[in-house]
């Protein structure tokens, strides 16, 4: 099945290319920070998560997101969705790989990563993300395997697929859930100590999970003879709506209750994203770009003249990824840190080594992506090169 | 004899089971402790505390082998108490600091963001926010306390550790096991006081005197003050509580109402650092 990954016109080998540049670059990085340090990165004694963490984050929310044609398709019976499964999943496979490459980046001794496996700590969220994460990837594996196989051979999938693919949808909501108990379970950090962490992470997450795949699809649908139809677009798009409606909802909630019962240790951490705190403002312009990009998406998506529009639609879904990442892949990790527990007000900041590691592992995770939907895509015949 | 009993205690406190060696030191078992400090450790100095001790002590021990080496101290629960009235009267001491660092092989690194600290002062009014009001007296308003790892009863940083490469002793102590450590840094998220720091780079280069009979640190794992473990296997009290010039740090065991802590938490009302978090600290403040 493989094989098919390596025919392509020369569009596709550019990009192939491209992808591998930035690997190399990323990778180059990462044996820079292998003799120095972490100290390459901008991390320090008070900020002591940063970028990768908050990329690992937001990546557990776009794998946990394929549920969301997965969940139709098998639960309410969403033929339409049929064509895009094998994408959800895929997707999956290349988020959930690159979870784990963000956190192995992150470790001061990555060497020593098996110690999780040598002393496995029930006690320990980490432990837990690291089972549920593992889990997800070989489900997804299995399912995309043994369907794609299906389709090749032109026989229906063996019925013992049907409850692996059925487990898989309560296991993204776990993975996703579990990332939010590493931070919602820290008495430390207030700004992160809140029940709907878990709730506003899956909100967030089946936003712009579906926002993704309907970039997805309009792309390949210029790119290939591959066509998912008017209607699946049209399903993605109400649940990216629904699910962007309870995320700004649930932000809503986060402002309520800090700001009214007004303890300093909780209103902090919301003035240093939102205002600033002591001349630190870096944040700032990113989070109202967040809201209003968050905002502006609604309005697209609430209005039907406009969302059938496709140009304002991929506007709108691409607002939404850029939004829940700001959210999530750049302020939700560093906020919890500042104010520290002692009170000290410090700014950080990725520095080019951290972002070009980080882009080398996006590039790896794309080049999974291009792959595998060149594989689905080949087994169907539908590529136009 | 003596000097088995030794190497047992140091063995077994750094062991994370330190209670298999324990056990075995009490049924008079013998362990050949070269075997067990793999030779390289001594020599790169990246043992755990245990460990490189254990292969340093063994050198000078020899000759007094046959003498009695001190018996360790030992307690049902350490804890410390710092009489903030004495300290305060010592403006601007670092004895303690200094007496710690350099005993531990802590680097010293200037700048803010690469920065490792055992025991350092902090400004009242954050070490502990629930006595900060405007009213303050000057000498509180503005005074800067002493602050390390609190060797917390209910550690947050011990349950989210994903490694068991720290967790709290039986008597207390909150150890680390740099061997073990693979840097992933939640414990300094979960650690509600800060005490806890990160080898960003080698901490060697910034040591200005390695102290060959501790283990200095790679880069990439986390420290923190062990309440001088070591120290305690030899029968010594902590660096810190030591080096106090007006002896305003006092160490001991809560269990026995007899101790210096255990008097003075009867003689004053004490604080802790944010109680209400529910890690009970083991460090109190008298006013
Ligand atoms: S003070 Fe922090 S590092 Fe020390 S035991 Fe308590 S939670 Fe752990
Ligand atoms: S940094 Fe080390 S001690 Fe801290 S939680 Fe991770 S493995 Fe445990």
């Amino acid at each position: 099945m493989f094989e098919k990954a390596l025919r392509g016109g020369r569009h596709y080998w550019t990009w192939v290319v491209v992808l591998v540049g930035l690997i190399a670059l990323g990778g180059a990085c990462y044996l820079l920070q292998m003799q120095e340090g972490l100290r390459i990165t901008g991390l320090s004694r008070d900020v002591t998560w940063g970028f990768y963490i908050a990329q690992f984050t937001f990546l557990v929310g776009v794998a946990a997101s394929a549920v969301m044609v997965v969940l139709p398709y098998y639960l309410h019976d969403a033929k339409v969705f049929g064509p895009i499964t094998v994408l959800g999943e895929f997707l999956a496979i290349a988020a959930v790989t690159m979870c784990v490459m963000f956190i192995v980046v992150d470790l001061g001794q990555p060497g020593r990563a098996f110690n999780m496996l040598l002393h496995p700590s029930p006690s320990s969220i980490l432990f837990w993300d690291m089972v549920v994460l593992s889990g997800y990837l070989v489900l997804n594996v299995i399912i995309t395997r043994v369907g794609l196989a299906a389709e090749r051979s032109g026989q229906k999938p063996p019925a013992w697929i049907k409850p692996v693919i059925l487990l898989s949808i309560p296991w993204a909501f776990s993975i996703h859930t579990v990332t939010a108990f590493i931070y919602s379970g820290l008495a430390a950090r207030p700004f992160w100590m809140t029940a709907v962490l878990a709730p506003r992470f899956l909100a967030s997450a089946f936003a712009s999970g579906p926002a993704l795949l309907v970039l997805v699809c309009l792309l390949l649908a210029r790119l290939t003879r591959f066509r998912v139809g008017q209607e699946a677009i049209g399903k993605l798009t109400v649940i990216m709506t629904y699910a962007l409606l309870a995320n700004v909802f649930f932000v809503a909630m986060e402002f309520f209750t800090a700001f009214y019962a007004a303890i300093p240790e909780h209103t902090a951490h919301f003035r240093y994203l939102f205002v600033g705190l002591e001349g630190h403002r870096g944040l700032v312009p990113f989070m109202w770009t967040a809201e209003l990009l968050a905002l502006g998406a609604l309005v697209v998506l609430l209005v039907p003249s406009l969302k059938r529009q496709t140009g304002l639609l991929a506007a709108a879904s691409a607002a939404i990824i850029v939004s829940v990442w700001i959210e999530k892949g750049m302020a939700m990790v560093v906020a919890g840190f500042v104010p520290t527990p002692l009170g000290r007000v410090v700014s950080y900041w990725p520095t080019v080594p951290e972002l070009l590691i980080s882009l080398g592992i996006y590039a790896f995770g794309a080049l999974l992506v291009t792959g595998f939907y060149k594989i689905a895509l080949s087994v169907r015949g539908e590529v136009a090169a | 004899m003596p000097l088995e009993r030794r190497t047992f205690v140091k063995i077994g406190g750094l062991a994370a089971l330190g209670l298999a060696g324990g056990a075995a030191a009490r049924a008079g078992g013998v362990i050949d402790a070269a075997r067990l400090v793999p030779a390289g450790d001594a020599a790169t100095g990246t043992g755990t505390p245990g460990s490189a001790g254990a292969a340093a002590a063994a050198a000078p021990a020899t000759s007094a082998a046959t003498t009695t080496a001190p018996a360790p101290l030992e307690a049902k629960r350490w804890a410390m108490v710092v009489d903030l009235g004495a300290c305060l009267r010592h403006e601007g001491c670092e004895d303690c600091t200094r007496a710690c660092h350099a005993v531990h092989n802590v680097p010293d690194f200037p700048n803010r963001k690469d920065q490792v600290e055992w025991i350092w002062k902090e400004p009242f009014v954050e070490a502990l926010p629930d006595q900060k009001h405007e009213f303050l007296p000057g000498n509180l308003a503005h005074a800067d306390v002493l602050v390390f790892c609190n060797h917390c009863d209910e550690p947050a940083c011990t349950r989210v550790c994903p490694t068991q490469a720290t967790w709290k002793r039986e008597d207390g102590v909150v150890m680390m096991d740099w061997h073990r450590c693979i840097g992933c840094r939640y414990c300094i998220a979960a650690c509600p006081y800060g005490s806890r720091s990160f080898n960003w780079r080698d901490p060697r280069p910034a040591i200005a005197k390695i102290d060959p009979a501790f283990p200095t640190r790679t880069r990439g794992v986390v420290e923190k003050c062990n309440f001088c473990e070591e120290r305690l296997a030899e029968g010594r009290r902590p660096a810190c509580v030591e080096a106090c010039p007006p002896k305003a740090l006092l160490f001991g065991d809560l269990e026995d109402a007899g101790s210096p802590v255990r008097q003075a938490l009867a003689d004053k009302p004490a604080m802790r650092r944010r109680p209400g978090l529910g890690t009970q600290p083991q460090v109190y403040y008298l006013l």
